[in-house]
């Protein structure tokens, strides 16, 4: 059986579906066999970011309703053969994922994949709580800035309240990742620190990725950062956190600042 | 600001840490209470439907949390006598 992961974050815009993209194709570079979900049902996004948003025929809801099947709906990465999209619907009812429905869908993708990940939509609402509904771990996604961080705490809490195993009195193993992190700023005193970040949340790190125009040029050419440029310091901080996912005990190293003077007296940002 | 502080300038990051830990400490207290909002709604509903048939729009309950004082504000619209034979009917 096949292991949940949902990547949430409470606020928009922090980088779930980045971070959905670049650790599910990481897990699949290592070989496993890996489902992304998207849960973002209404502003699909997921199948842009993984460049295959002139593939998609079925989706989620299509799924639910049974109006595909599940195979016919996955769409399978151009680059890595075990590597699968299940891609939100545009539909703007709200009550088009069921509960029912979505625990269908997840039980069956578990029975095939060793990774099925759910890319949550910003928010609390239903379809947050949704996609967090069936996991077993949980990727918080965590921009070292006050609101993010407030709304990463909140989540947290649904996390331990609202999942099917914390109503069986079990726990979803959640994992903090910081996103777009600016080793610089962070040691000058302008941006919450690892350890803030860390002491205010209390859950465990899972890395650190630092900012980084990289991930940028990745969603733009539609292609994980760690397929597209696998020695990216954000790709492989992203690397680093899937092998931690798995259960590898890795340390994480703080990023550092790897600009030279010159693009620092320039002002121009990490590569 | 002095040719001092320019030296020793600080960062704003001590603040916003701060300032998260105080109010997380108080979000974390309320989070796992019933939302007392909704059940005072839901509660008065109950209690004012027994008698009237009354809109879930008719009343309105909100709550104001302050640091030395915190208010309780309760609206409830009433029906007129006329209104309601006429929807009766």
């Amino acid at each position: 059986m096949g292991k949940v992961v949902v990547v949430t974050s409470g606020k928009g815009g922090v980088g779930k579906t980045t971070s959905t993209a670049a650790l599910g194709s990481a897990l699949a570079q290592a070989g496993k066999r890996v489902a992304l979900v998207d849960f973002d049902v209404g502003l699909r996004n997921l199948d842009l970011v993984m460049g295959a948003e002139r593939r998609v025929v079925f989706d989620l809801v299509n799924v639910i309703q049974g109006m595909a099947k599940l195979s016919q709906a996955l769409i399978r990465d151009k680059r890595l053969p075990n590597l699968y999209l299940l891609p939100a619907s545009q539909t703007r009812d709200k009550d088009a994922l069921t509960e029912d429905g979505v625990s269908r869908v997840i039980g069956a993708l578990k029975e095939k994949f060793d990774y099925v990940f759910c890319d949550s939509p910003a928010g609390i609402e239903r379809g947050a709580q949704l996609a967090m509904r069936f996991a077993d771990d949980a990727v918080v996604v965590t921009n070292p800035e006050v609101s993010s961080v407030r709304d990463s705490d909140r989540i947290i809490g649904l996390l331990d309240a609202r999942t099917l195993k914390a109503e069986h009195g079990e726990r979803v193993n959640k994992h903090v990742l910081v996103t777009r992190f600016d080793p610089a700023r962070a040691a000058r005193g302008e941006m919450l620190s690892i350890d803030d970040v860390l002491e205010i949340l209390s859950t465990p790190l899972l890395g650190i990725v630092p900012e980084s125009q990289g991930v940028l040029r990745a969603s733009n050419l539609g292609s994980p950062v760690t397929i597209s440029e696998p020695s990216n310091p954000a790709a492989r901080a992203y690397s680093e956190a899937a092998r931690r996912l798995e259960g590898e005990d890795l340390p994480v190293a703080l990023p550092v600042d790897r600009r030279g003077l010159f693009d620092r007296l320039l002002g121009r940002r990490a590569a | 600001m002095t040719l001092l502080d320019i030296f020793k300038r600080r960062g704003s990051a001590p603040v916003a840490r701060e300032r998260l830990q105080v109010l997380l400490a108080y979000e974390r207290n309320n989070r796992n209470q019933p939302d007392l909002v909704a059940m005072l709604h839901g509660e008065i509903m109950a209690v004012i439907s027994r008698h009237v048939q009354i809109d879930h729009d008719d009343v309105h309950v909100a709550m104001d949390r302050g640091e030395t004082m915190s208010t309780l504000e309760i609206d409830i619209q009433f029906p007129t006598a006329g209104a309601r034979a006429a929807a009766a009917f």
